[in-house]
């Protein structure tokens, strides 16, 4: 295992560019790995001893990376910005509340310490807790690599199970989240337990004047918006109930039994959760 | 590929060299034989091994040891001042906040980072900052119960 | 009193066994099969291991026959031509690191020709499934008293019940593991284990070794709950054999996977309830039968069965009684001693029955027990007449009463009918513990227990009763000081080291306190007897007697001792399980409040009241702790924990996925006790060390049931098993 641990982006980018550009990965075999936090990686370290045989890129080096950046429209997380440090963010708790409430879903406080947004983003686990809030935030991802920078709106990064839009010789440098006035808005997180659990079924509600935004996560092989619920609420389907719901989220998510939890339990939760959030904000239900 | 790293650990600096694969659990238990970190599940999830890192609770598997390097590491070895205990470990002794001591460690190291950030908890806020840490004895009661005393100053 | 150990467990200092400084030692791991059942072709080490250093042990290394020593001899210490379940130990080997001998392990390949497994108890095995006598059951037992059948056709009323409990993983915070090393000719094992005795007696047998050529010594011990109790013997022989081979010192020291996949469990079960009752509730007879899973070898499963079994018509009166039981062998893990021994899974059902009953025919479920409930001078199921003085109403009463319980249901129909998708209920259980082994354990066992008088006038407790955190230290410290009347500071308690102390049975069954405790008080006496002193004398002139007595007897050793007395008047038939099944019995009523949400399906303990009468409470601060970490666990057993089961071996063998609960999903367990001295326990304390485990589960079921108005038979609840109930 070799561990390269640089202090400024370009650097970065650099060892990134050598290591990881398409060309030259056959003759590099051991691409670098980027890690923030590393709160994923380490999760199974010495169960995964083929996981010590890679090479890591240690982001933490690098100072540029840890700011948190509020303006009147937007709000910028750097890649190492942790959930511990937003969960400290009175701003935040205000601003952009479902952030903070995410946060602390994430594990437990020695997690929260060290994991980090972009982590979450970039290990594209669909029971991902901070991307569901993202995403419904309308979050945009800015991508850097020695070559220049793009920006991928955050509900388009994903194409498939652990398949992102980026490149291996690209870096996450920052999320924006622009800041709305939100008439409603909603986190709700089910794990097998209160806390340290992976979720087996949660959704993230957001309503602005960009429309309504349900962003689901562990009901499909990547976090997914829903785009007929939100159809069916932006135009004011009356809703009776959660079966209602649930014809349309079916539309929506492909769940799956794993060993935490059941297709079947995640399609009837997720539309109780959906329902009895919204019944408190939509006439439309009943 | 081995690696030079300078730690601050209880106080004290140490410099060894380490396999980049290292955890920072293993390097205070192996390297420095500071065996009072616990191991208890490799996954990041019971807390035993948690140890302040610059001043916030870390678990010490979720951290290579490559990754301390120019950092400040406190371990339940450098809680008690001389003679002096810390206030949490003095409550977990008044409140009997402890049964087979395996947990213990990591459990006042959370506990300390909890009340430098919040001196007053709630007994809510004292759950909600404990949930990293597993206990399969105690209930967690006397050990909610000792870090309540120790915010009240009641260990002083 | 503080807790004894306390300071070195705050500070760090505690000695654990990975913790131990061990000169020039191997690392061992453990290599195991991939099948559940089947025929071993071939154990493949790789060409690059093979003369690497490596050290390997596997059955032929055995100098002794190849068996843990329980109660059959049916346990390979490693297998050699057939495995019986998945994670079944297979070869051993030693390298230079704990991360070599790993990687060795995992690249030793263990080939099977896979045979048919039985993986489930409850099903009737097929003809190719059977691999013990011609039904694969391991153990059979029955109790009977008066005409059940006659009484069951008489009865206006017969309620039928089956229940349904699921394994249960001990997490003891810190995994099993062993240190061995030679010291000359004796064989020195350390480690982690509840029960000194156990090991040594399976270490010499399977090395084939006199005792004097083996030694056990305990380390700190990071909980046990029964996982320490049989498991640590194959451990211990695991560590001995790779010392032998290697001659140098070894730590096999598990991780948690390995742990959770491979050492036993709480043993499933399945309970069939048939109740006659009179038209106002009274219980008239029982017909019950119990299913246990034993997995592959037969391990302490018998005597789980047997406990089990005493336990389950619960504590109530009933003249015609018949419990069947039997022990089902499969191919998975094997399943073991755990906190409560059988008697959570009987209780749970009768306790959840109880509630069954009472909805069906119209009786609150109070009033029920109230009716049933044993007074002195009654019988239980094996015919011992209960006479202790003990007011078993009054134990109810004060549970009503704490929990404010009719009250609370009252609210709770306000509520339930208000809110949208939470709903609320509040459920008991009333039950009991018999403390001790069962039957004739304790007269077969002939407990010894020394006090050493200390030429500085100090006096050493020796005793082969483990600290595993339950305080066994600092409750032997306080009987010790106040029978001689000397401080705390005065007495030591000796590491368990079977060089040094004498057997007086193994750290199990809520013994130690009661049974042992008592010991110690008369090997007190004993000594202060030797150094010719009355009952009536001071700790000061104790002291005296004890230096005066050093300094005419230079180098000698002066020790008081106990040998277990039964009690009078106890009267038990193995052949028939018959008489006193136990000496004494804890008595208790828990009530559990959950809040049920019907978006998730989850439900949550809201609060909780436990009380019981359980003998002289000796230190209400260490029992309030094990009353409350028996609830949490029992909440976890209820409500989140499951072992999901592959091919026999469990999927979810880490913490991540096998969910115990955390500080924040249970609420402060509130604890009272009413005391009621038992004369023939240590200072009138009665065992209450597995008492917490059985009320939680049937307490919660029964709330839940009250709460959302479907009928739990199957646990745990887990939130998707709830939904299927609530969505039927």
């Amino acid at each position: 295992m070799a561990i390269h641990q640089p202090s400024t982006l370009s650097e970065a980018c650099a060892l990134l560019a050598t290591h990881n550009r398409g060309s030259d990965r056959d003759l590099a075999p051991s691409p670098l790995v980027p890690i923030a936090g590393g709160t994923d990686l380490y999760t199974h370290w010495p169960q995964r001893p083929d996981e010590h045989a890679k090479s890591y890129l240690d982001l933490s080096g690098i100072e540029e990376l840890r700011a948190v950046r509020w303006r009147n429209d937007s709000l910028t997380l750097g890649a190492l910005v942790t959930y511990w440090r937003l969960i400290q963010d009175r701003t935040c708790w205000s601003a952009l509340p479902m952030l903070v409430q995410a946060a602390r879903q994430v594990g437990a406080v020695q997690i929260q310490t060290r994991g980090t947004w972009a982590g979450n983003i970039a290990n594209a686990s669909p029971a991902a807790d901070g991307v569901p809030v993202m995403m419904a935030y309308d979050a945009v991802v800015e991508l850097v690599s020695s070559e220049g920078r793009e920006e991928i709106p955050l509900a388009d990064f994903y194409q498939g199970y652990k398949q992102m839009r980026m490149r291996p010789d690209q870096l996450i440098r920052s999320i924006r989240i622009p800041r709305r006035s939100f008439l409603f808005q909603r986190f709700e997180k089910v794990g097998s337990r209160n806390a340290q659990a992976i979720t087996k079924v949660g959704v993230a509600i957001a309503r602005s004047g960009a429309g309504w935004r349900v962003v689901a996560n562990s009901v499909a092989p990547t976090v997914c918006r829903c785009p007929t619920i939100e159809a069916l609420l932006d135009d004011k389907v009356t809703v009776r109930g959660p079966d209602d719901l649930a014809t349309a989220l079916s539309q929506d998510i492909a769940p799956i039994d794993d060993i935490r939890s059941t297709a079947r339990y995640r399609r009837r939760v997720l539309a109780r959760l959906l329902y009895f959030a919204l019944r408190e904000s939509c006439s439309a239900f009943e | 590929m081995r690696h030079q790293i300078r730690v601050e650990v209880n106080g004290k600096s140490h410099e060894r060299e380490v396999e980049a694969r290292q955890l920072l659990v293993h390097f205070l238990r192996d390297e420095l034989r500071l065996t009072g970190t616990n191991v208890g599940c490799e996954t990041s999830l019971c807390g035993a091994c948690t140890v302040w890192m610059d001043g916030k609770a870390v678990k010490s598997c979720t951290q290579l040891a490559v990754q301390a390097d120019g950092c400040s590491v406190t371990t339940i070895e450098g809680m008690k001042q001389g003679d002096t205990f810390h206030p949490v470990q003095e409550a977990f002794w008044e409140c009997h906040g402890l049964q087979c001591g395996y947990c213990t460690p990591g459990m006042i190291m959370a506990a300390g980072a909890l009340l430098k950030e919040n001196p007053s908890p709630s007994e809510a806020e004292i759950r909600q900052s404990l949930k990293g840490n597993l206990c399969r004895c105690t209930g967690y009661q006397n050990i909610v119960k000792a870090i309540a005393h120790a915010a009240q100053g009641g260990a002083q | 009193m503080k807790r004894f150990e306390g300071l070195e467990k705050l500070t760090g200092r505690t000695l654990f066994i990975d913790d131990l400084p061990l000169e020039n030692c191997l690392w061992g791991a453990t290599v195991r099969s991939p099948a559940a059942r089947g025929t071993i072709r071939q154990v493949r080490v790789p060409n690059h291991l093979e003369g690497s250093g490596l050290v390997l042990v596997d059955h032929r290394d055995l100098p002794g026959p190849n068996v843990v020593s329980l109660i059959t001899d049916d346990w390979p210490i490693l297998a050699a031509e057939t495995v019986r379940h998945r994670y079944e130990p297979v070869m051993l080997v030693a390298a230079e690191s704990r991360a070599a001998a790993r990687r060795a392990a995992a690249q030793i390949e263990v080939v099977v020709d896979p045979l048919p497994a039985a993986l489930d108890f409850r099903q009737t095995p097929t003809a190719e499934q059977i691999q013990v006598g011609d039904d694969n059951v391991l153990k059979q037992l029955k109790i009977e008293r008066g005409e059940v059948d006659e009484a069951l056709a008489a009865a206006p009323i017969v309620v039928e019940g089956e229940y349904e409990t699921g394994a249960q993983e001990h997490v003891y915070l810190e995994p099993q593991g062993m240190a061995a090393w030679l010291d000359g000719e004796v064989v020195v094992v350390h480690g982690s284990l509840q029960c000194p005795y156990y090991v040594e007696s399976a270490l010499t047998r399977a090395l084939d070794l006199p005792a004097e050529r083996v030694r056990v010594i305990q380390a700190a011990t990071g909980g046990g709950f029964g996982g320490k109790e049989d498991f640590p013997s194959i451990v211990a022989i695991h560590a001995a054999l790779l010392a032998i081979k290697a001659q140098r010192p070894i730590k096999l020291i598990y991780d948690r996977g390995e742990d959770m996949a491979a050492t036993t469990k709480r043993h499933p079960a399945w309970i069939r309830h048939r109740t006659g009752l009179s038209e106002e509730g009274q219980i008239l007879a029982h017909d019950i039968e119990v299913v246990l899973d034993g997995g592959a070898y037969v391990t302490l499963s018998p005597v789980v069965l047997s406990r089990g079994m005493i336990h389950a018509a619960g504590p109530y009166a009933c003249d015609h009684v018949r419990i069947r039981g039997r022990a089902m062998m499969t191919n998975s893990v094997p399943f073991g001693a755990f906190r409560g021994f059988g008697a959570p899974q009987t209780l749970f059902a009768i306790e959840r029955h109880m509630d069954v009953i009472a909805k069906q025919i119209g009786v609150d479920p109070v009033k029920l027990r109230r009716l049933n409930l044993l007074t002195d001078g009654q019988a239980t199921a094996t015919g011992q007449v209960i006479d202790d003085g003990t007011d078993r109403q009054q134990v109810l009463s004060r549970a009503l009463d704490l929990s404010r319980f009719t009250y609370k249901r009252s609210q709770h129909t306000a509520f339930n009918a208000e809110h949208a998708y939470l709903r609320r209920g509040i459920g008991l259980a009333c039950f009991f513990h018999g403390a001790g082994f069962t039957g004739s354990g304790e007269r077969a066992m002939k407990s010894l227990l020394h006090v050493a008088g200390l030429a500085d006038g100090r006096v050493e407790v020796l005793s082969a009763s483990t600290e595993i955190g339950q305080g066994t230290t600092t409750i032997f410290t306080q009987i010790a000081a106040d029978q001689l009347r000397l401080d705390p500071e005065q007495i030591l308690i000796a590491q368990p080291d079977t060089w040094r102390v004498p057997d007086n049975g193994p750290t199990v069954a809520s013994r130690t306190t009661m049974v042992v405790g008592r010991l110690i008080e008369r090997a007190c006496d004993n000594l202060r007897e030797r150094v010719g002193l009355d009952a009536a004398a001071t700790g000061t002139e104790l002291q005296a007697a004890l230096v005066a007595w050093h300094e005419e007897h230079p180098d000698e050793e002066l020790l008081g001792s106990a040998r277990y007395q039964q009690p009078p008047g106890i009267e038990w038939d193995d052949e028939t399980y018959r008489g006193d099944a136990y000496s004494a019995y804890g008595w208790a009523t828990y009530v559990a409040e959950v809040e049920v949400d019907l978006r998730t399906y989850t439900a949550r303990v809201i609060d909780f009241v436990a009380v019981q009468e359980i003998g002289k409470v000796l230190n209400e601060t260490l029992a309030r702790g094990q009353i409350q970490g028996g609830v949490v666990q029992g909440i976890g057993w209820a409500l989140l924990e499951e072992c999901r089961w592959q091919e026999g071996g469990m999927a979810n063998h880490q913490l991540t996925n096998y969910i115990i609960p955390t500080s924040d999903d249970v609420p402060s367990i509130r604890v009272a006790f009413l005391e009621n001295p038992y004369p023939h326990g240590g200072q009138g304390a009665k065992g209450i060390g597995e008492l917490p485990l059985d009320g939680p589960a049937p307490a919660i079921f029964n709330a839940v049931a009250a709460a959302t108005g479907v009928d739990p038979r199957v646990l745990p609840l887990v939130p998707e098993r709830l939904m299927e109930l609530i969505e039927q």
